[in-house]
């Protein structure tokens, strides 16, 4: 609701000498106050999906409380438990080496953000900003490989990375994931949307092509570069399949296998389990939660407008 | 990973769509340093794509092993194989249903959210968050969660006969009808937050002017939405119907941790990449085998990828 919008609407009404108020309310009705009803009405809809989206990772937080002496399977759902206790997590701790599956899930998640990040600003730099022969062929590269699901490429690449040695590695999980053709293209279209005449002054003055994008380009595509780096380390923490397939030692596990292995083996036990969820969970929710402000800004600026 | 895949086409669209402002001035670089520049994110898009492309197509008519070892040439015996293989039959059966049930589920529900959480109320944010959360978890945390919930004797089955909607517990996590359903449930769940925020940037498109334009011409909050935001959304609907096509014939971790990795009772409810995941490893594994199934599946995901282009080329001629 901005005032540009106001006055065009109102212009016409001017002009014909009509008395404006009428159009004016009914429009206010619509769009700039609402009313206590629909209000209300909102709020409780919020709440609900709110209920939906959150309320089973509180009854698995709740059921990763439970005392051993309380049942978890009572008809009418126990959301606060009579005895909350740890004690769960100290188990999961026990039966599994949760801190180096920690470390090996921040390792590759590190290593995606820094590919990620780095490799494509550069190259997406290179195709918005750079003029040169052989730059559209580059783009259309990119673009077609952005049809090929990671899946179907799964098996040829488990090969490529025992053929490198890398095959029950912590690098070899990292590697592949070290760039996304889509992230390319995300800073791609970031950088064209930058005005020709910023970075001209700055040819002028005889800037090399590093420091017109370290110093003129990076700083203005913050918002997105912040989105490729959520993303990047969400994705690489997430990962379950391609952890999967490249490793079989427990030493290497990531934090998602060593889940589904805790699952696996104490799948009676449905405390363990849930507080196993959560030491997986907990540590991604606090990092979305600190960044989500950049996150939703870095989306509405380019990402995924269009 | 497919977090990331939400904007693909729109970063491909974009450039046809909008004027052009960018592109650096010409002759003031040298010819070598723009593919300097380019250099690490091509060699990666060699090694880890482009390569691993073709080496698919070409293990597919090799007997290859997971553990290395010989390999020779089969022809086109792994293909011929998959047209008697009863488990690809059903894997591709589990994904059509379940793609069928998934697509009105996620093109209309995350809509309504999206409409729900786009007026700036106090503690909208809060909410936007709170409704991406599923988004971010791990599927392997998500589908633990949601084991717990449908087992036999967890919350669903509880509440519901508590509440005398059932007499008996429904077999969620076995009967191979209601895994699939379950892996929609998960999925619709999951994805809810994440189509809500492709939505959400449609809606930021759509003038704020042509909505009061039509209230000043009396129409009513239905017929703005019919008449305005629909349309305004047209785009972001396609594309999501196709992002959400795409994603049924690939699910994996949701059915792999819902039922212990065996696809319930007789591998039923196994799904493509569950199979490809299947051969990819140990003595009994099969890469020619595991290549020919990536081939198929391959195939199938451009199907809905080459429909959205023609819908798209056609609503732009």
């Amino acid at each position: 609701m901005s005032a540009v919008t106001d006055q065009r609407g109102a212009v016409p009404v001017a002009a014909s000498a009509a008395a404006p108020p009428p159009p004016r309310r009914r429009r206010a009705r619509g769009f700039g106050s609402m009313s206590l009803g629909e209000k209300i009405g909102r709020y409780a809809l919020l709440v609900f999906v709110l209920l939906i989206c959150v309320g089973p990772f509180l009854w698995q937080l709740s059921t990763s409380l439970k005392s051993r002496s309380e049942d978890i399977y009572t008809r009418i759902p126990q959301l606060w438990p009579s005895e909350p206790t740890i004690s769960n997590y100290t188990r999961v701790m026990e039966a599994i080496p949760v801190w180096s599956f920690i470390g090996n899930s921040l390792f590759v998640a590190v290593l995606a953000v820094a590919g990620n990040v780095i490799f494509s600003t550069l190259a997406g730099f290179a195709l918005a900003r750079l003029r040169f022969r052989g730059a559209k062929v580059a783009l259309g590269l990119f673009l077609a490989t952005l049809i090929l699901p990671g899946e179907a490429t799964i098996i040829a690449n488990f090969v490529t990375i025992r053929t490198f040695g890398l095959a029950d590695s912590l690098l070899g999980v990292a590697l592949p994931g070290m760039i996304a053709a889509l992230n390319v293209l995300l800073m791609y279209n970031a950088f064209r949307q930058l005005p020709a005449e910023v970075d001209e002054a700055a040819v002028i003055d005889g800037a090399t092509a590093f420091q017109r994008f370290w110093s003129i380009a990076m700083p203005s595509v913050r918002g997105t570069v912040a989105v490729i780096a959520i993303f990047s380390f969400i994705g690489a923490w997430d990962d379950f399949l391609w952890p999967l397939i490249v490793l079989t030692s427990p030493d290497n596990f990531t934090l998602t296998i060593g889940l589904q292995y805790l699952s696996g083996t104490f799948s009676n036990d449905q405390r363990m389990i849930a507080a196993g969820s959560m030491i997986a969970f907990v540590p991604i929710a606090i990092v979305f939660a600190v960044l989500q402000r950049h996150f939703f800004k870095g989306v509405e600026e380019g990402g995924v407008k269009g | 990973m497919t977090a990331t895949d939400i904007s693909a086409p729109a970063a491909g669209g974009q450039p046809t769509r909008r004027p052009r402002r960018g592109g650096g001035p010409a002759r003031t670089t040298n010819r070598i340093t723009p593919w300097l520049f380019l250099a690490p994110a091509l060699a990666w898009l060699l090694v880890f794509s482009i390569w691993p492309s073709l080496n698919t197509i070409r293990m597919a008519f090799t007997n290859a092993k997971p553990l290395g070892g010989n390999e020779r040439y089969v022809g086109l015996e792994n293909f011929a194989l998959i047209l008697r293989d009863d488990q690809v039959v059903n894997a591709l059966l589990n994904s059509v249903v379940f793609m069928l049930i998934c697509l009105p589920l996620l093109t209309i529900l995350p809509l309504l959210i999206a409409l729900l959480v786009e007026k700036k109320l106090p503690g909208i944010t809060f909410f936007r968050t709170a409704f991406y959360t599923p988004v971010i978890a791990s599927a392997v945390v998500v589908a633990l969660i949601w084991t717990f919930m449908l087992d036999d004797r967890g919350l669903v089955n509880g509440l519901a006969q508590q509440l005398s909607f059932i007499s008996e517990p429904l077999p969620f996590l076995t009967e191979r009808w209601l895994i699939v359903i379950s892996a929609v449930s998960l999925t619709v769940w999951k994805g809810l937050g994440y189509y809500m925020i492709i939505y959400l940037a449609a809606l930021g498109n759509v003038g704020k002017e042509l909505h009061e334009a039509a209230a000043m011409d009396g129409a009513g909050a239905v017929r703005r939405f019919t008449a305005v935001t629909l349309p305004g959304v047209r785009g972001a609907m396609l594309l999501i119907a196709v992002l959400v096509c795409v994603a049924a014939l690939r699910v994996f971790t949701e059915v792999f941790i819902m039922t212990g990795g065996t696809g319930g009772a007789g591998g039923e409810a196994l799904t493509m990449v569950m199979l490809i995941q299947q051969y990819s490893r140990g003595f009994s594994g099969d890469l020619g085998y595991a290549s020919a199934l990536s081939i198929l599946m391959f195939a199938i995901t451009v199907v809905p990828l080459l429909l959205l282009g023609k819908i798209n080329s056609r609503s732009n001629a």
